[in-house]
């Protein structure tokens, strides 16, 4: 069957089961978006910025757990795309985007609108191909949808000339299977490291679970459940783990990590054996790593031989996929309980209930905390996805959120992009347009991406959003706070009215600055039928509790404070900074900054610190 | 930090050697030389790389090759017993009386003159880079005009097949010490 480039194009989407693309044409795609109109059972959702069409494609992804494609121009559309494309690289989210490219004679002329396209995505792509004939695009779109999905998963680039897309060739799906002889997408762990895991795991007094997102992305949380009941082993997550084991299921601790709660990172530092499942030990996890978990002998399960030894030595490495470890090693696990441990892990939540502000009573105060907490208890009897942004409202999520599903929590991790979550959320929807879509975001992160308002209402789907609208940078702020003695340089900002912005894009918008008014506002957004655009005012200087220090030792946290947290913007809170635990680094760039900071005139008390109108 | 060899069997395809150079780049690892050539098998290119690095670091590199799609095997020759050759040009100044040393220096390195004028000599030169290296160092008293040197090429001896699988990464001994990410958690 001789068809054209732009043709096989399709034929090869409509084959690789896509339903639907996020996408925005120009010239040196127009091609493919002509032949588009022969191909109505693949749905294209015109996005209002290219980076919008990748986090959609990535929300897809992460929420259905298939490939979502993303399609762009050449220039400036493929470049629009590389924030996108390394958000997906991070967190191993496997979309496949289309690029178009000038004609194959011209490239090398910076022709219009003409950009290395495959030399620009490199280092954030998987793997990416440059297709200059027609005859060679169904082989790279079908390797490129095999990438990307198997192993570790990430995104695959394909840019494919115009000419390219005009010109015809034979059409072979069958011949256009993948052959790739240097791709190694797993491996097997030999039987002698399956046998000293086991043993690790049958002699621990002390063992801890760390659940990363390659649970998720192995769907085996029954699996890893069933190991930690049979030997009775407590298990944390990663943010990316959140979800992959329900936060109800009592052998859940919480999230470990920078703002993980204290009493997880104690008993990170306090275990003796770590047992890594589809983590990688991110910065953000381990705090200083000299003094990481010096205790604990560690297994290390990856899919990937690079996550291996990278951060953290290990004593045991299980290179191999999830499920199929979980399987060699679950019948060698004999049963435990570990009563003293799981006692001592009660010790140290201790009097971490009365520091948290979600059991303070109403202040009249609005915090982040409580309208999270709230939304989560108003939609518990619903299949909620929330996407959240990045900042102190996706940590405040992530503690306040209780998720008992695996992909129920979508988030920029690795990257921490902001302007991720609205266009992200979209793409969710189109994967699981049964479910609520819940969007939490800030009010600097929102107003990244805001255009994509225009998507959801063009397309007519129903997302919430949430903006906890703090009138500030809130996580920069918190650090200026903390590590730099209140300076609030660039951090207060002002907004749109974000009721009026709704209503502008013709949906729905509310406010709320009270905590007695959230359940109806909940109740209302979920009761319309077009997206709903809230603007929860919060308090202004909240802060995200508990924190690790940038760099000091895991267990080494800025606690919660105990007494009532009643702030006015620009009040104190009694936080105590564990300064003994400050890595040198810091302690000597705090005082770098002091000095430099003592040459200058002060400012006039408090003007510095007045945070713009909301 | 030692010097690690690496020769990496790639895909014959276009931009190959940039994913691989952009590797290097990529993950701070310094290379010292880097060459490029066809293979008995057609389609089949090797790049023998040279870089500078602790074990630990070498490991890291060996499986980010490994990660590459178009990478189809990867060995390091470091520790196995191999050959090293590099060629290189040396264009020397000479005089009427320097010329008659300069050609016994290039006796003894078992090297010859491939081009002639009244002022000077290009010498070619193979061997290990040290030994090109040691060659440079003795010639520069008279004066090196130019030098260019190919990189290290590198055979491992005997008939052993190489490995085609990339190493489960050692787990015992040895620190990751070639990153330091102590200052990480630094950025918001
Ligand atoms: C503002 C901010 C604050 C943050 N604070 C925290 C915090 O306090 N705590 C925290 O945990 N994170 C925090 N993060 C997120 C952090 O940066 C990392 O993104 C996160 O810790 C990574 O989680 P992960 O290792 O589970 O997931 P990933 O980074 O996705 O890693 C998953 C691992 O699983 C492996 N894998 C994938 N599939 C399989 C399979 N089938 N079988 C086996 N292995 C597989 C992959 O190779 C990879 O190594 C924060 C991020 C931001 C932006
Ligand atoms: C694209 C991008 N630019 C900058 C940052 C650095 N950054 C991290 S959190 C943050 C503040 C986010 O503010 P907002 O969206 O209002 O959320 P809040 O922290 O107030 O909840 C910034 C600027 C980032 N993560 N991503
Ligand atoms: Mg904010």
């Amino acid at each position: 069957m001789k068809l054209t480039g732009a043709e096989i194009i399709w034929e090869c989407l409509q084959r690789e089961g896509v339903d639907v693309v996020f996408g925005y044409p120009g010239g040196a795609i127009l091609p493919t978006y002509d032949a588009m109109t022969k191909y109505p059972k693949i749905h294209h959702v015109l996005v209002r910025h290219e980076q919008g069409a990748t986090h959609m494609a990535d929300g897809y992804a992460r929420a259905s757990g298939k490939v979502g494609v993303a399609i762009a121009t050449s220039g400036p559309g493929a470049t629009n795309m590389v924030t996108g494309i390394a958000t997906a690289m991070m967190d191993s989210s496997p979309i496949v985007c289309i690029t178009g490219q000038v004609g194959s004679k011209a490239i090398g002329t910076d022709a219009f609108q003409e950009t290395d396209v495959t030399g620009v995505t490199l280092p954030v792509t998987k793997h990416n191909y440059l297709v200059t004939k027609p005859g060679d695009i169904a082989r790279a779109i079908r390797e490129a949808f095999y990438i990307a999905k198997s192993g570790r998963p990430g995104p695959v680039l394909v840019d494919i000339t115009k000419d390219a897309q005009q010109l015809t060739a034979e059409f072979d799906w069958e011949g256009a299977a993948p052959r790739l002889p240097g791709y190694r997408p797993s491996y097997h762990a030999p039987d002698s490291e399956f046998a000293r895991a086991a043993e690790l795991i049958n002699s621990a007094k002390r063992p801890l679970i760390l659940a990363g997102q390659g649970i998720i992305k192995s769907g085996t949380t029954a699996e890893v459940l069933k190991l930690a009941k049979t030997a009775g082993i407590p298990i944390t997550t990663t943010l990316l783990g959140i979800g992959a084991i329900p936060a109800s299921s009592e052998l859940n601790l919480g999230m470990m990590g920078m703002h993980g709660e204290a009493w997880v990172n104690q008993a990170i530092q306090q275990a003796d054996l770590l047992i890594a499942l589809g983590m990688r030990f991110d910065d953000r996890v381990t705090g200083n790593l000299k003094t990481y978990a010096v205790n604990a002998k560690k297994i290390h399960v990856d899919i990937d031989p690079t996550e291996i030894n990278k951060n953290v030595q290990v004593d045991v490495a299980l290179i191999g996929d999830l499920r199929e470890v979980l399987a060699v090693i679950q019948p060698q696990i004999k049963k435990a309980d570990h009563a003293e441990w799981w006692s001592a892990i009660a010790v140290n939540r201790g009097d971490s209930a009365v520091r948290d502000i979600k059991n303070l009573p109403d202040s009249g105060h609005l915090y982040a905390a409580h309208v999270i907490n709230d939304i989560w208890r108003l939609t518990q009897k619903r299949d909620t996805i929330v996407v959240t942004d990045v900042g102190q409202h996706q940590m405040w999520e992530a503690q306040y959120f209780h998720h008992d599903k695996p992909r129920s929590l979508i988030t920029s991790g690795g990257l921490g992009t902001m302007g991720f979550a609205l266009p992200a959320a979209i793409g969710a929807k189109f994967a699981c347009p049964d479910k609520d879509v819940w969007v939490v975001v800030g009010d600097g992160g929102f107003q990244m991406t805001s255009c994509e308002l225009a998507t959801a209402e063009q397309e007519g789907i129903k997302v919430n959003v949430a903006i906890i609208n703090n009138a500030f940078l809130g996580m920069v702020r918190q650090w200026q706070e903390f590590f730099y003695d209140k300076r609030y340089a660039a951090t207060p900002m002002t907004g749109p009215d974000f009721v009026k912005l709704a209503e502008a894009y013709r949906l729905t918008g509310l406010r709320c600055n009270q905590r007695p008014d959230v359940k109806a506002t909940v109740a209302k957004t979920l009761a319309d039928k077009k997206t709903v655009v809230i603007d929860f005012v919060v308090e202004k200087e909240d802060t995200v509790f508990p924190m690790v220090p940038a760099g000091a030792d895991l267990d080494k946290m800025i606690r919660r404070p105990k007494q009532d947290v009643l702030l006015e913007s620009g009040s104190d809170k009694d936080w105590e900074m564990p300064s003994s635990t400050l890595p040198n680094v810091f302690v000597e760039k705090k005082a770098e900054a002091k000095a430099l900071n003592d040459r200058r005139k002060p400012s006039p008390p408090g003007k510095r610190r007045t945070p713009a109108k909301a | 930090m030692a010097k690690h060899t690496l020769i990496a069997y790639v895909e014959d395809v276009p931009g190959v050697l940039n994913r691989v150079a952009s590797l290097f780049r990529r993950r701070n690892f310094n290379i010292d030389s880097l060459t490029v050539g066809r293979t008995e098998q057609a389609g089949v290119s090797r790049i023998t790389v040279v870089v500078d690095s602790t074990e630990a670091g070498a490991r890291i590199v060996e499986a980010n090759l490994y990660k590459l799609v178009n990478v189809l095997r990867v060995d390091d020759l470091t520790r196995k017993p191999s050959l090293f050759r590099e060629l290189g040009l040396v264009k020397v100044k000479v005089t009427p009386q320097t010329r008659a040393e300069v050609l016994q220096l290039t006796d003894v390195f078992r090297a010859r003159v491939v081009d002639v004028d009244e002022v000077s000599l290009v010498i070619e030169v193979t061997g290990t880079p040290e030994k090109i290296g040691k060659f440079e160092m003795v010639l520069r008293p008279y004066g090196i005009v130019e030098i260019v040197r190919t990189g290290a090429v590198a055979m491992a001896r005997g008939h052993e097949t190489l490995s085609s699988n990339p190493p489960l990464v050692h787990v015992t001994g040895g620190k990751a010490e070639h990153h330091d990410t102590s200052g990480l958690a630094m950025s918001v």
